[in-house]
């Protein structure tokens, strides 16, 4: 089975693709290592390789959590299944 | 069925200062821009001579002049190398060189190109190289315990896949390395803005973990004076964000991971400075590649790891870089700049035991003397740290 997106810790707010060309609407099989547990989830944006999916709803202003650690901060709301970037986080350290 | 390390060895040269080398260059070494034109006609001059041109040298003073001197000075006493020829453009600052790289042991003749001129100094320093690299030729490879090999680390054009598998890898085979009683480095100080508390509560002592952070914090400094905004595509750079790292912290907690989830940081070094015992060092460093690799280098360091997930192509003219990456794009697109392809990783195809394995694999190879991807493709960064303007 494909693995499509890797999840470090199962409390963290993201996923990251890992294979090339995935598309709005399509099923995704992740892994969350740290548990060695996989999950499923559609994709609700075009995400490139390399790039973070959110696995639950972000409210603007939250914090994100990522290998169970802050790793900043929402500036838009996001959808579970949306992809998660630049333009809707920001760090809190700069 | 994993390497055991305590058995393993590879063949290197001794030095003269007891230090094992994987590699026999003979350089020929600039103190200053100046003087590149004459280096490299020299080491056109005589096969098997390497120089190492550079952009600096001249009215640099106080601890940036003293980085610069330790610097070139430790490239030159690396152990990777088996002769040097400096050349200056004066003959004081050229002997003051000469002399620090003359306390290895190891055979170093300066020239300078005032009251000469270039044409006679290339002829005289091309003498110098010859027999450097004669007597190079003759030196005979020994076996060495794996222990005696020093190993660094740095990650680049980072992305997500380094945090989840490339960096992690090398933290795996730093494990095995730290307990085998290896001599360790990793640095990039900004680079753990998010996850410094994680490497400071990996020192130790007290005493390292104060050093630890007080290096930390005066390059937040140097950040909060000089930025201009949040440092979006400077750290992380445009290649990181494109490679879907967000944030300095994201990018930090997966730079981390290079150092494993056992060793423990046993001291700190300023830049360029030589470690005085095993067990892993943290080196307060620019986190740009090829600055952060000289650094390794002229501290002294054998063979270096450097994971990557868009495509680093970074070497160094004396220190064989081992490159990794898991990102399977980068795997498909750039293979021949790879080393070790950990790209199962991430489909579960291969265990981060077996990943670290394969790693150590290719750094006892390298150790004893195959190429890396970087070696065979000519990639010889040298990029040597400003701390200032010179005056």
């Amino acid at each position: 089975m494909t693995v499509h997106f890797c999840v470090h810790d199962e409390g963290d707010s993201v996923g990251v693709v890992v294979v090339e060309g995935i598309t709005s609407g399509q099923a995704l099989n992740g892994w969350i290592m740290d548990q060695d547990k996989m999950i499923a989830f559609n994709a609700k944006s075009d995400i490139p390789i390399g790039h973070k999916l959110a696995i639950r709803a972000i409210a603007a202003g939250d914090t994100i959590i990522k290998y169970g650690v802050d790793i900043g901060k929402a500036v838009k709301n996001i959808a579970a299944g949306e992809h998660l970037h630049v333009h809707n986080v920001k760090t809190k350290r700069w | 069925m994993g390497i055991n390390l305590k058995n393993a060895a590879f063949e290197g040269w001794r030095r003269e200062n007891g230090r094992m080398g994987v590699r026999n260059h003979v350089i020929i070494l600039p103190v200053d821009d100046l003087s590149n034109a004459a280096c490299e006609a020299v080491a056109n001059n005589i096969k098997g001579a390497l120089a190492i041109p550079h952009a600096y040298g001249r009215l640099q003073f106080g601890a940036d002049l003293d980085l610069h001197f330790r610097t070139l000075i430790g490239t030159g006493s690396n152990p990777n190398v088996a002769g040097v020829v400096v050349i200056g453009i004066e003959p004081g600052w050229t002997g003051r060189i000469v002399e620090g790289i003359a306390k290895s042991g190891k055979p170093v003749e300066g020239f300078a190109i005032e009251q000469n001129g270039d044409i006679n100094t290339i002829a005289n320093a091309s003498r110098a190289a010859y027999r450097m690299v004669k007597h190079a030729s003759r030196l005979k490879k020994t076996r060495a315990s794996m222990q005696e090999l020093w190993v660094s680390t740095k990650c680049g054009e980072s992305d997500t896949t380094s945090g989840l598998a490339s960096c992690p890898t090398v933290g795996d085979s730093f494990d095995k390395l730290w307990a085998n009683g290896n001599t360790l480095v990793f640095g990039e100080t900004t680079e753990l803005t998010g996850g410094e508390h994680l490497v400071a509560e990996r020192c130790r002592t007290p005493e390292i973990r104060a050093q630890f952070q007080a290096m930390f914090d005066r390059y937040q400094r140097v950040v909060e004076t000089n930025k201009t905004n949040d440092l979006s595509e400077s750290q992380p750079t445009k290649g990181n964000i494109e490679g879907g790292l967000t944030t300095i912290e994201e990018k930090a907690l997966g730079n981390i991971q290079k150092i494993g989830k056992k060793c423990l940081v046993d001291g700190v070094l300023d830049k360029a400075e030589a470690p005085t015992h095993s067990g892993l060092w943290f080196m307060d460093s620019s986190s740009a590649a090829a600055e952060m690799v000289t650094l390794c280098a002229a501290s002294g360091f054998a063979v270096h790891t450097f994971p990557t997930g868009q495509g680093n192509v970074i070497g160094n003219p004396i220190l064989p870089v081992i490159k990794l990456t898991a990102n399977p794009r980068t795997q498909r697109t750039m293979s021949e700049h790879i080393d070790v392809d950990v790209t199962g990783l991430l489909q579960r195809q291969m265990n981060m035991d077996e990943a670290g394995e394969a790693l150590l694999d290719c750094i006892i190879r390298t150790a004893d003397g195959e190429l890396t991807a970087a070696e065979l493709l000519g990639h010889r960064e040298f990029s040597l740290t400003r701390l200032y303007e010179s005056a």
